[in-house]
């Protein structure tokens, strides 16, 4: 595979996207606060931003990792509760808000690795129940701790009200972009290429000299904290907080999104994750067979295309460029998809 | 002294039914490796058949067959349709879709049952028993005799039988099962439709004790009955016994003394306990993995 089919330079790259993102929350910015998309449709908008930040967290999880948590839901409570009580004691003040967010991946993120240490030494099955156990766990504790405390905390079934609603469209897609970036990076660095080892033969891996146990740690906090900050934002974004919406439905829901979307690509998850929670909302009559439906594509989608819609494939922008570049100068150093777009083809390398 | 009596029954009772769910997925776990997340709503659906007949006919006894046939035959059609073509790719592809398919059970009944819980009438009644001035229900009675007898025979039946040997021999090794003219697919078929009887009768002893089904019973009760499954060790039968009996009188355990909306948290923190010091269960066996 050669290296030096990138043709644009790496920081032009950069400044691509982040031109490109700057320029799609400007307008959607404007046209929310224009007024041209109501007030109901930038809330959808925003739960569409956080159901992708848990999609791509999750993706870490299980696509890269390729392991099966069930208990992302978990450390989504966590990371809303942490969020609204702070922000419920600094009265909404606007300047609070990505501290709260931040302390509320925290949060998730020291729970994801008192959890994920003991947890990722098992293997697949297992761990996967245990971390079933834990999000239910987490739950019962939500529901009942106000009882061991003596004084009201999380406010039980009755659940938190009056959360500020701070979540707004720009702040939500500042983080889906900062998580996708982080995410991204890392997933090309040498831990992300350590973590991709794992998921290919973890044996194989561990015979290499890779810490398999830090590794797999390391992306389950990474997945974990992710969860927190998207929790954050769905308290911001709803105003209401309640321990049974945190159940394992919900770490289904967001489980759903990544199979569909493909195992292991971020864009997978970002579009199953848009069009999953756009869907139900903009067809309301088709909701009450909302989840017969789910359920039944993710069975058919594991039947037929087991690694997903999308597999492992990734959209480059750049590496879409790089190839128009070369095609207009008539395929000079052509052949072999742009680095950026590689998922595992770099390992071989 | 009464209450620690009548908590060990009812903690024996919820204990023996957990019990037959277990053997359920230990089974199926032992001889093709799954979770079988279905298997808590293959309950749902003999509580909800139970009910159908139970207001329609009012027959107890057709109700009772009729639950258990409808769970077998559920049991097997799963097998068939979702999971025998995932035979050979991995196993989270195998796990996403039991998931998939406890989902679609448990939606379809909220679509066609509703959300909201039906009262299932009595389907069996009989005095209550008084041993030394302790008060049994009769219910709790029939529950851990039932339960009893169908692990007696479940056993009789792996042991003894030629099918029994035939399930013995695939959970050890497929391939070489199938080499030595074992029908595999009729097998694995076999083991959820006897998994799957199991329970179509706890879901029946589940009803004469709690009379209610509603869409989710499934969920909950399948998680627990899990949780027993791995704490005796997933794959051993007397395992799946042993836990299920030991996570119904930690249930009773902690009600009686009065945190019963701890109840499901101490479930999983056992389970949770378990996983960590001694994953392969009480009974399991250590499997080593070949490279």
């Amino acid at each position: 595979m050669k290296k030096n089919s990138m043709i644009i330079p790496m920081p032009l790259r950069y400044l691509i996207n982040i031109v490109l993102f700057a320029a799609f929350l400007y307008i959607g910015n404007t046209l929310i606060s224009g007024g041209t998309i109501s007030k109901y449709y930038s809330g959808v908008i925003s739960s569409i931003g956080i159901s992708i930040i848990l999609a791509v967290s999750l993706n870490i999880a299980t696509g890269y990792l390729g392991q099966l948590p069930l208990g992302h839901a978990g450390f989504m409570a966590l990371g809303a509760y942490t969020s609204a009580l702070i922000m419920k004691a600094a009265a909404g003040s606007l300047a609070v808000f990505p501290v709260a967010l931040f302390a509320g991946g925290l949060v998730a993120a020291i729970f994801g690795l008192l959890i994920g240490i003991p947890a990722l030494r098992l293997k697949g099955d297992y761990l996967a129940i245990l971390t079933l156990g834990f999000g239910e766990i987490i739950r019962v504790v939500l529901l009942n701790i106000d009882n061991v405390l003596g004084f009201k905390l999380t406010n039980g079934a009755a659940g938190l009200q009056k959360i500020p609603k701070t979540t707004t469209f720009l702040i939500t897609f500042i983080c889906v972009g900062v998580t996708c970036f982080v995410i991204h990076t890392m997933m090309k660095s040498r831990h992300g290429r350590a973590i991709l080892s794992i998921r290919e033969n973890e044996i194989a891996a561990e015979s290499c000299g890779i810490n398999t146990t830090y590794y797999k740690t390391l992306g389950f906090v990474v997945s974990a904290f992710f969860a927190g900050v998207a929790g954050g934002l769905y308290a911001g974004n709803i105003g209401i907080l309640n321990p049974s919406a945190f159940g394992f439905m919900k770490s289904i829901e967001i489980l759903v999104m990544v199979v569909l979307g493909g195992m292991g690509s971020m864009l997978g998850s970002v579009v199953s994750a848009s069009v999953l929670t756009a869907l139900p909302e903009l067809l309301r009559s088709f909701s009450t067979y909302r989840m017969v439906v789910y359920s039944l594509v993710l069975v058919v989608v594991m039947i037929f295309v087991p690694s997903g819609l999308m597999g492992t494939y990734d959209f480059s922008l750049n590496g879409l460029l790089d190839k128009l570049i070369i095609k207009l100068k008539g395929g000079k150093g052509g052949g072999g998809k742009a680095p950026l777009n590689e998922k595992e083809g770099n390992v071989n390398e | 002294m009464s209450l620690v009596l009548s908590q060990l029954i009812n903690g024996l009772q919820s204990g023996s039914i957990y019990a037959l769910i277990a053997l359920g997925y230990s089974m199926v776990y032992g001889i093709i490796l799954l979770l079988n997340f279905a298997h808590g709503d293959v309950i749902m659906v003999g509580a909800y058949i139970s009910w159908l007949i139970m207001t329609q006919i009012s027959n107890p006894i057709l109700a009772i067959t009729l639950a258990i046939l409808a769970c077998t035959i559920l049991g097997m059609t799963i097998e068939k349709v979702a999971y025998a073509p995932l035979r050979s790719s991995p196993r989270l592809s195998l796990l996403i879709t039991a998931i998939g398919i406890s989902f679609l059970l448990e939606n379809l009944a909220q679509l066609i049952f509703g959300a909201g819980a039906q009262n299932v009438p009595a389907l069996i009644s009989g005095p209550s028993l008084n041993i030394a001035g302790q008060h049994i229900g009769f219910t709790a009675m029939i529950t851990i005799v039932v339960s009893v007898i169908s692990m007696i025979a479940l056993t009789f039946l792996i042991q003894k039988t030629k099918m029994g040997k035939a399930m013995r021999a695939v959970s050890e090794d497929m391939g070489t099962a199938q080499l030595m003219g074992i029908n595999v697919n009729l097998t694995v078929s076999f083991t959820f439709a006897v998994g799957s009887a199991l329970a179509g009768i706890g879901s029946v002893l589940y009803c004469c004790a709690y009379p209610q089904a509603s869409p989710t019973m499934g969920a909950m009760l399948g998680l627990k009955a899990f949780v027993a499954a791995v704490l005796g060790g997933i794959g051993s039968i007397p395992g799946a016994m042993l836990g299920g009996f030991c996570i119904g009188i930690a249930e009773a355990a902690v009600s009686a003394i009065g945190l019963s909306v701890w109840k499901d948290g101490v479930v999983f923190a056992i389970l949770i306990i378990v996983l960590i010091f001694k994953p392969t269960g009480i009974l399991g066996k250590k499997i080593n993995e070949k490279v």
